[in-house]
């Protein structure tokens, strides 16, 4: 068999080239070619890209970010650490062999890039065959950050589904709301567990202050590589500041990595080289990036949802299932961004008005809004559960814990699964979310406490209902997903996508 | 970006010593780095260690067979060098399969250019050949050391 490889190590004087040599060996004894690039310290020659087109499978034995990782995309690949190819060089050419005998027939040979019609020769590199497959580039971005995002979405959600929890437990409906929790930094005592949901409840929340910048940054990263992380983040902070939510941060990761893919193309003398990506690309990036987001975005998201924000205002007199319908599609839109901030703030401001002169439309407006937020998470919790061969694996795994962002309220939980496929999951969460706040509001359920999910039971009145109408949108949601991700495009997206962006390494 | 425009040899004998004994690998890496300082290719030990403490705090560098390998890329590196120490108690580097009898302390300039750094390149390639490493494990003179890893590595 033909294998190429990459090796790289932090320091990029021992390890890459030991890395390098171990599998050079194990290759030759079993009798198989070869060709690896060594990103060391020096700088790498990189592989012929017909030699790549040839491979049957690829090694990446790297505790660094493999360069130019896209010219390897579409292969059966084996990912491990640069010890794993020197202590072990043989086992992994086996490992890579399987790899390429696992791949589907014909997977090998026909990379994303690889010319449908024949035209353009399989040059990785070259552009033209980049416009080829601009599809599947487009959704290897977004993927690769959303990859990075999960970690982040878990956590962060976890904790702060946590905190409600044990606030629960440790003061029922009595005692204040973990949302209302002073700072940690003012208030703690190791024996006060409501204290401990604080603690909990305010990580998470730092922790999901991440989602954006971390989504966007990576998206730049796939990219643009390491150069784009810096401008990719700080894109991805001022989609946080100017309330953009994580479209804003698909927006801004992907104008990131554009300049900065373009910014690379500069040629500059050797001496130049480390200044340009490590300091002037990520300066000039953020610059431009941070500013672009700032300027062209800030004022239009801040006066559309005036604009929303009125709109409610204006609908609240007339019909209430209408009102109802409306809240859900916006809290399902943009899962924490400017659409949904909207709905989430104006049903926060009703019931605090509701409280105040003790009427209940106010108090039924929050209960819709919390349970058109619980669904997207439940729905593609259920859907990535039913059929999780619709789901990439990474989703697979963050279905998981989207069961328990969902059922407290933590809209976010869907992100990952909205930034991977936006155009079938959106519209789908959107339904259901219109539905569950239609029927809520129907039902005439109630909720005094602005935030919690299950936790805040004790305060939604009528209860039995209010479940009903979340699991009515649940159910919708999770159908519509299933069948805009059976389509026979939609599989195969999928299957490239995730393989090609590198985030499952096709090993045994 | 300085380019260093000094040369000389990879290792001379006075960078061998094939009866090295410490009790941790901080001492061994000491021991092995006072070899280059007094041999002109380490300008500032305290700083150069730190460099090597750095990059072994990522992760040891303790590879299976025996070998344990510190090293850096540094600005109190004048020529890209290898000291190489043999211990028979053998001095644990953090691998898996137990302490590191052969000991490469490999010292690159932060500036050089990968023209400078093939010459380690290549002396890494050496460290995963078996009769490379049984060589080593065998000799008895550091000249003959000196000489023979100069002869194998040489371009």
């Amino acid at each position: 068999m033909k294998f190429v490889a990459v090796t790289s190590c932090p320091t990029g004087i021992a390890h890459t080239y030991m890395a390098a040599e171990s599998l050079e060996q194990a290759a030759a004894e079993a009798g198989h070619e070869i060709v690896v690039e060594t990103q060391g310290a020096g700088g790498s020659e990189r592989i012929d890209p017909a030699v790549i087109a040839a491979a049957d499978a690829v090694i990446f034995a790297a505790d660094v970010e493999v360069q130019a990782k896209e010219r390897f995309a579409g292969k059966p690949t084996v990912t491990t650490g640069v010890k794993g190819a020197i202590n072990n060089g043989p086992g992994l050419i086996a490992q890579a062999q399987e790899a390429a005998k696992a791949a589907p027939v014909g997977a090998a040979a026909a990379t994303p890039t690889a010319p449908a019609g024949g035209s353009g020769g399989p040059t990785l590199a070259s552009k033209v065959s980049e416009g080829d497959s601009w599809g599947t580039k487009f959704r290897q971005w977004l993927m690769t950050g959303v990859s990075y995002l999960i970690p982040f979405v878990a956590a962060g959600g976890l904790l702060i589904a946590l905190g409600f929890a044990l606030n629960t437990i440790a003061v029922g409906d009595q005692g204040y709301l973990v949302t209302d929790a002073p700072p940690v930094t003012e208030q703690f005592s190791a024996g006060n567990l409501s204290d401990w949901a604080a603690l909990c409840f305010q990580i998470g929340g730092l922790v999901f202050g991440f989602i954006v910048p971390v989504l966007a940054g990576f998206i730049a990263f796939a990219m643009a590589d390491r150069p784009g992380i810096a401008p990719g983040f700080a894109a991805g902070a001022v989609a946080v500041a100017v309330g953009a939510g994580f479209l804003g941060g698909i927006i801004g990761g992907l104008l990131a990595g554009a300049l900065v893919m373009w910014l690379k193309k500069v040629r500059l003398p050797f001496a130049l080289a480390g200044v340009w990506t490590v300091v002037v690309i990520p300066l000039v990036g953020s610059l431009v990036i941070g500013g672009v987001m700032f300027l062209l975005l800030g004022k239009p998201i801040a006066s559309l949802q005036d604009g929303l924000t009125n709109w409610l205002e204006g609908l609240t007199g007339g019909s209430i299932v209408l009102l109802g319908v409306i809240l859900g599609l916006m809290m399902a839109f943009d899962m924490g961004g400017p659409v949904n901030k909207v709905a989430y703030f104006f049903g926060v401001a009703s019931l605090t008005t509701s409280l105040d002169t003790g009427t209940d439309t106010g108090l039924q407006i929050m209960a819709a809004v919390m349970a058109a937020g619980m669904t997207p998470p439940l729905a593609l919790a259920l859907a990535s559960t039913l059929r999780p061969k619709l789901f990439t694996p990474s989703e697979q795994q963050n279905g998981k814990p989207a069961w328990l962002l969902g059922a407290s309220f933590i809209t976010e939980g869907a992100i990952p699964f909205a930034a991977s496929d936006p155009l079938r999951v959106i519209p789908s969460i959107m339904a259901g979310s219109a539905l569950t706040g239609g029927l809520v509001m129907a039902f005439g359920s109630t909720l005094q406490a602005p935030h919690g999910g299950i936790f805040v039971v004790p305060f939604i009145g009528n209860p039995w209902l209010y479940l009903v109408a979340i699991a009515a949108g649940m159910v919708l949601s999770a159908f519509l997903v299933v069948a805009a991700k059976s389509t026979k495009k939609a599989e195969q997206q999928l299957v490239e996508a995730e393989v090609a962006a590198g985030i499952v390494p096709v090993s045994s | 970006m300085t380019a260093t425009t000094e040369t000389g040899p990879l290792i001379t004998a006075e960078m061998v010593d094939l009866t090295l004994e410490a009790p941790d690998k901080d001492t061994a890496t000491r021991h092995l780095a006072e070899m280059l300082v007094a041999a002109g290719r380490i300008t500032d030990l305290e700083g150069f260690l730190a460099d090597v403490r750095a990059r072994e705090a990522q992760m040891p560098t303790g590879l299976e067979g025996g070998i344990g390998i510190p090293h850096c890329r540094s600005e109190h590196v004048t020529v890209p060098t290898v000291g190489f120490g043999k211990s028979d108690a053998g001095v644990d580097y953090g691998a898996a399969d137990g302490p590191a009898h052969l000991i490469f302390l490999i010292a690159a300039p932060a500036g050089a250019d990968s023209d400078h750094l093939k010459i380690l390149a290549a002396l890494a390639r050496r460290l995963v050949r078996q009769q490379f490493k049984d060589t080593l494990r065998a000799a008895t003179d550091p000249a003959a050391v000196a000489d023979y890893i100069r002869t194998e590595v040489t371009p």
